[in-house]
């Protein structure tokens, strides 16, 4: 069972990489990243603050696409293309499947945030000609990006269980967008009444809450993180993650393919 | 479909559970990060930047502002903070993205204003805020009574008041009121009347449940202070008649003819002191009485009631 | 224990955007296919052949009805490590080599890691594909990519291989390989479950066969019986130059040629026929039953189903 997983794991890595557009992606990311220390350069004594902020918002912006562009199908253009049917022909599982399709999605963006995190560390020691302690936190920030990585992988992977390519991708987008505000979605429920309030605090809670994991502004300003904070940010991606795997589990699972 | 059936089972069940523990999670990081929004929201403090990150989505962006800044408020007001100095950008920022967004006037009319701990303690700004407001919306009554309201409640210019609330009556569609108020701003200003009026005019027009609960406090110290007011003259009368002080509160009622013993807005009775004094029993229990409190008493911290 | 046991499957689809109307794809099936044969699946297109495929495979789900493969449910996954499938028109992850494609599908399969190399290399030799080490699939034509399909359909030596139009898009040559290929299977032992509407193959193949038009399934059976069913003629040829007149009277076709003269009857006259020319003493020179051919039977099975004239009937409604 676990070697299947693994196995439809990396064959889903293997296609990501020899996908020519992840190449342009990360090229194009890592130029952010040099373009950062030129921002740096004009304005003078935020250089650190502008290369992190700017670094670490493209990684997270450009990992979110990654994610969903090749996210999305995932499952539907094995569909569309009929690949699944010699591969469902054999012991397959279809929750193996997804599973193994996320691992080798989740995979491929780990290695991909790898380098783009060598890329960030470049050009942050470029301008400070030092690291110090404090940068530490970095790797915490580009750990919670990982997380919410893992979320939108989970996410367009559900959609692409069900859904075309073009509506996933809308759909999968549109949560990350309302999932960055999910504070503020917050702040709206608690100002609503009657039914309004019920309806949008159940949204609030089921859209995918980004802005806990987004530390970046903090960890430019320095600011320290509770490992509490690191631990229930952990669990939450990891439960969040199931759920929207265990949908996708569940629509395949019923699906007629064509 | 037997095999497929335990797969469809267990993916129900580990949906249904993950979802419950997303939520509790969830609860348990609001308690980690509860100035969450806010210190991302004031990293940029400018209302020009801000407007122009909103990338022309300066409704929403408002919105978004106006929720932090209720937000703001309520979990600073919540566990007693004492000042509230990211009130005024956050009210700025919000007006400057939409400046129709009227509710975002009246609340910096109600908590800029006061002092701490019940406001930011920023009078100047306050006005500024309706100043402006008023610039952007010269056909809304409302801002002109949040001025006036403003130079009242905290600057006590009450002459200022009384041409605010007069220019705001020429506003057409103005609420009958406001006419009624910069009369009453020009000959009683000081009294209880009209502070009544000003508090109970605040509660009818405004719906922000911060707002409401702020006069309906506002309304219940008028009426201790009314009452003890009231009572002291009683205590007077009294002793100008009879050369002595009452013995009790209850021979004081019989001797003004009171129904019963007179209570507090809480229905705990008042107390007479053997110097005469009125008191109320927990002064504690009305933020802003000027009134009715032992010597040297010490307000603890500011708190709203939930009962009108 | 037979090989494929249908047991009822149906199908039936709800199509249309706002009102769904049901779609019979697949009329009750019951069908048994033993161990050891090379089983065709006959019918034009649109019959339901590939339907009944997919039912089987688990890739669509029936409206009702079971089965059972190699004597387990259709469902149990553990079953398919023993089947391989071929699916009509099949396309590959194109990013892959042949080799890689195999050996993924072989650790699919559960064939072990030293095994899988030597199959690999075994199994495409077998198939014809040589020389392309390194050769993305996208770079494939339309009978290598065929080839590639059988390939991984017989990669993992399954006791059961289903096969949906094993011959489309291969030329004259590579016809005659994946018929050969599939004569092979059958020495070896496993079971061959096809479909096609390529008659002549079948015929040369198949030890049975089932007809299907429009989801329902018309006959089952031995080539020869079915062939033998339905036509039943026998040719006469006896010496002289003479006709009977009672042979006359059975509305025997009779054709002189030389000093002989042949004559084609129905079956059931021949014992008629043997008597008459007994009684005038005509010498028989042969009796030899006439065999016609799958393609003939097959029309006229798909003509005299009611299905044909609702076929006539809704083709101008459905134009409307």
């Amino acid at each position: 069972m676990t070697a299947r997983i693994i196995h439809i794991a990396r064959n889903t890595f293997r296609e990501a990489v020899r996908d020519r557009v992840l190449y342009n992606l990360i090229a194009f990311a890592l130029l952010l990243s040099a373009a950062a220390i030129l921002v740096g350069q004009i304005s003078i004594g935020i250089e650190r603050l502008v290369v992190i902020n700017l670094g670490l918002t493209a990684v997270s912006l450009f990992g979110v696409v990654i994610a969903i562009f090749i996210g999305i199908g995932l499952v539907s253009k094995e569909i569309e293309k009929r690949t699944l049917y010699t591969v469902l022909s054999r012991p397959v599982r279809r929750w193996e499947f997804i599973i193994g399709k996320f691992f080798g999605l989740a995979g491929t963006l780990a290695v991909n945030t790898f380098f783009m995190a060598i890329g960030v560390f470049g050009a942050l020691l470029y301008v400070v000609h030092k690291f110090s302690a404090p940068d530490a936190l970095i790797l915490v920030a580009l750990y919670f990006i990982i997380l919410e990585f893992f979320i939108i992988c989970s996410l367009a992977l559900l959609f692409s269980s069900f859904s075309s390519p073009l509506l996933s991708a809308v759909f999968a987008f549109s949560l990350f967008v309302i999932g960055s505000f999910a504070d503020d979605l917050r702040g709206f429920a608690g100002m609503a009444h009657g039914l309004t309030r019920w309806v949008v605090t159940g949204v609030a809670y089921l859209v995918p809450n980004f802005s806990t994991l987004n530390v970046v502004n903090a960890i430019a300003h320095q600011q320290p993180l509770s490992a509490q904070l690191i631990l229930q940010n952990t669990f939450y991606a990891l439960f969040y993650t199931a759920m929207a795997l265990s949908g996708a589990v569940l629509v395949f699972e019923r699906r007629n393919l064509k | 479909m037997r095999s497929s059936g335990s797969a469809t089972v267990i993916a129900a069940f580990c949906l249904a559970v993950s979802m419950a523990a997303c939520v509790l999670v969830l609860r348990h990081i609001d308690q980690i990060r509860p100035h969450a929004t806010l210190d991302d929201a004031l990293y940029i403090s400018s209302p020009k930047i801000v407007k122009r990150a909103s990338l022309g989505f300066d409704g929403l962006m408002a919105c978004i502002y106006w929720t932090r800044a209720v937000q703001y408020f309520g979990y600073r007001h919540h566990n007693h903070e004492v000042s509230y100095n990211e009130l005024a950008p956050l009210l700025e920022i919000t007006t400057a993205l939409d400046p129709q967004l009227i509710p975002a006037y009246q609340f910096g009319a109600n908590f800029l204003a006061p002092r701490p701990p019940w406001g930011a303690g920023q009078p100047d700004r306050a006005i500024q805020l309706m100043e402006y407001g008023i610039a952007h919306n010269s056909d809304n009554w409302q801002l002109y009574y949040n001025l006036g309201f403003v130079y009242y409640t905290e600057l006590k210019d009450y002459k200022k008041a009384s041409e605010a609330f007069a220019r705001g009556a020429e506003v057409p569609n103005a609420h009958p009121f406001m006419r009624l108020l910069a009369a009453q701003m020009a000959e009683h200003a000081g009294e209880f009347s009209t502070a009544r009026m000003l508090w109970k005019a605040t509660l009818d027009t405004n719906r922000e449940t911060n707002i409401r609960q702020n006069a309906i406090e506002h309304l219940r110290s008028i009426k201790v202070d009314e009452d003890v007011t009231n009572l002291e003259a009683a205590v007077t009368r009294f002793g100008q008649r009879t050369g002595r002080l009452p013995s009790s509160m209850s021979e004081l009622a019989a001797a003004e003819h009171l129904p019963g013993i007179p209570v507090d807005p809480d229905g705990k009775p008042y107390v007479l002191t053997s110097e005469g004094r009125v008191l109320v029993q927990n002064p504690d229990d009305f933020s802003f009485i000027t009134k009715g409190t032992p010597p040297g008493y010490k307000p603890s911290a500011a708190k709203f009631h939930t009962r009108s | 224990m037979s090989a494929i046991e249908i047991l009822g499957l149906e199908k039936t689809y709800l199509v249309g955007f706002w009102r769904k109307r049901p779609k019979r794809a697949l009329l009750p099936l019951h069908l048994q296919v033993e161990e050891g044969e090379i089983f065709g699946f006959l019918g034009p297109n649109g019959a339901g052949k590939t339907t009944t495929l997919k039912l089987l495979m688990g890739l669509v789900f029936p409206t009702a009805g079971t089965a059972r493969i190699l004597g387990r449910s259709w469902t149990d996954p553990e079953v398919k490590a023993q089947i391989g499938f071929l699916p009509e028109q099949p396309y590959f992850y194109d990013y892959l080599t042949a080799h890689e494609l195999l050996d993924y599908y072989g650790q699919l399969s559960g064939v072990p890691g030293q095994d899988r190399k030597r199959r690999i290399e075994a199994v495409l030799a077998r198939v014809g594909l040589t020389d392309i080490k390194g050769l993305h699939l996208r770079k494939f034509s339309k009978g290598m990519l065929q080839r590639v399909g059988i390939a991984q359909a017989i990669l993992h030596d399954p006791k059961l291989v289903f096969l949906d139009e094993p011959m489309s898009g291969l030329d004259p040559l590579g016809r005659r390989e994946v018929r050969n290929l599939i004569e092979q299977l059958k020495q070896e032992g496993k079971t061959v479950f096809f479909s096609t509407h390529i008659l002549s193959d079948a015929e040369a193949l198949c030890d049975r066969v089932a007809i299907i038009d429009h989801g329902e399934l018309r006959s089952v059976g031995a080539v020869e019986d079915l062939i033998a069913s339905v036509q039943g003629k026998v040719e006469m040829m006896w010496q002289g130059t003479q006709v009977p007149a009672s042979l006359k009277a059975l509305g025997a076709e009779c054709h002189v040629t030389g000093d002989a003269v042949r004559a084609i009857l129905a079956e059931n006259q021949q014992d008629a026929a043997i008597d008459a020319l007994r009684r005038e003493r005509i010498r028989l020179i042969a009796i030899t039953p006439l065999r016609t051919s799958l393609e003939a039977y097959f029309v006229e099975k798909l003509q005299s189903s009611p299905a044909a004239e609702n076929t006539l009937g809704t083709a101008v409604g459905t134009k409307a």
